[in-house]
């Protein structure tokens, strides 16, 4: 099982639907970002497994997947800040409060 | 003394219990992070979830991106996701309502995903794909300080932007109230 690339690539797939559906359905802005992180480690996940069974990918798989950790890291400064200066104005964390555009 | 690749009884292989444990780990605590209602629960499951994940990167035979992870994601991210999770809890939380009333289609939009991305995968054939092989350390550092050294240090311009911007977004205006 282990030397097959499908179970890694299966696995991957699932931790995306995972953080599609926690993205989609919470309400909480910082679990929408928590979302986002299960979404980018599926696909960093299935980054690794290319690197590891393809010949022709192996050091640049594991390069692109540190690049990535790195740029995920970015995100998740941003956002988060981003969350915490919105939750200064409107006093919550729930996205479907942020509404005052739409009045 | 060595450790037999093979269990003898079952006639399994050992990195194959070991790779269904952490699989299993780790998308049940993935599904912990989406369903559960308290929110400092659902990082310390994130926490849960990444640290399985390194093992199945080791598995796979990347050993600096499994370190990496432990490093940035379970050193540096969930800390950072707990610490916005305490600055945005209000007397009321937990909220009453963790999902939205969008929930069942996103949940059947999830399995759809899915379902068809195992199918994508099932039905393609990797010619290219061979066996596990483990990616050399050296090698890797070789790519990544010659072929990759741009990139490289645009990452590196990018975090110190991110963490500047960062604490302009989050800093208080002088005279704001908490």
């Amino acid at each position: 099982m282990t030397n097959s690339l499908d179970a890694y690539l299966i696995l991957s797939g699932l931790l995306f639907a995972i953080g599609t559906f926690g993205f989609l359905a919470r309400r909480n802005a910082i679990s929408m970002l928590m979302s986002i992180e299960l979404m980018l480690n599926g696909v960093n996940l299935a980054i690794v497994a290319f690197g590891s069974f393809i010949d022709r990918l192996r050091p640049n798989a594991s390069v692109i997947a540190l690049l990535v950790i790195a740029v995920a890291a970015a995100e998740a400064t941003v956002g988060l800040a981003i969350v915490i200066a919105i939750f200064r104005n409107r006093r919550t964390p729930l996205v479907d409060e942020y509404d005052s555009m739409r009045q | 003394m060595t450790i037999p690749e093979v269990i003898p009884i079952v006639n399994v292989r050992w990195d194959d219990i070991l790779f269904l444990i952490l699989a299993t780990v780790m998308i049940g605590s993935a599904l912990l992070v989406v369903i559960l209602r308290d929110i400092i629960r659902c990082g310390l499951a994130m926490m849960v979830c990444f640290g399985a994940l390194a093992g199945i990167y080791v598995i796979a035979g990347a050993p600096l991106v499994a370190a990496t992870q432990v490093l940035v994601y379970i050193g540096a991210i969930s800390v950072l996701v707990l610490f916005a999770i305490m600055l945005t809890q209000t007397k009321a939380a937990p909220a009453r309502l963790v999902f939205q009333t969008q929930a069942v289609p996103a949940a059947l939009a999830a399995v759809v995903l899915a379902i068809i991305i195992a199918l994508a995968v099932g039905s393609t054939d990797w010619g290219a794909a061979g066996t596990r092989v483990r990616t050399a350390t050296d090698a890797l550092a070789k790519v990544l300080f010659q072929q990759y050294v741009l990139p490289f240090e645009i990452v590196s311009v990018l975090l110190l932007a991110a963490v500047i911007g960062g604490v302009f977004l989050a800093k208080r205006d002088e005279g704001e109230p908490l």
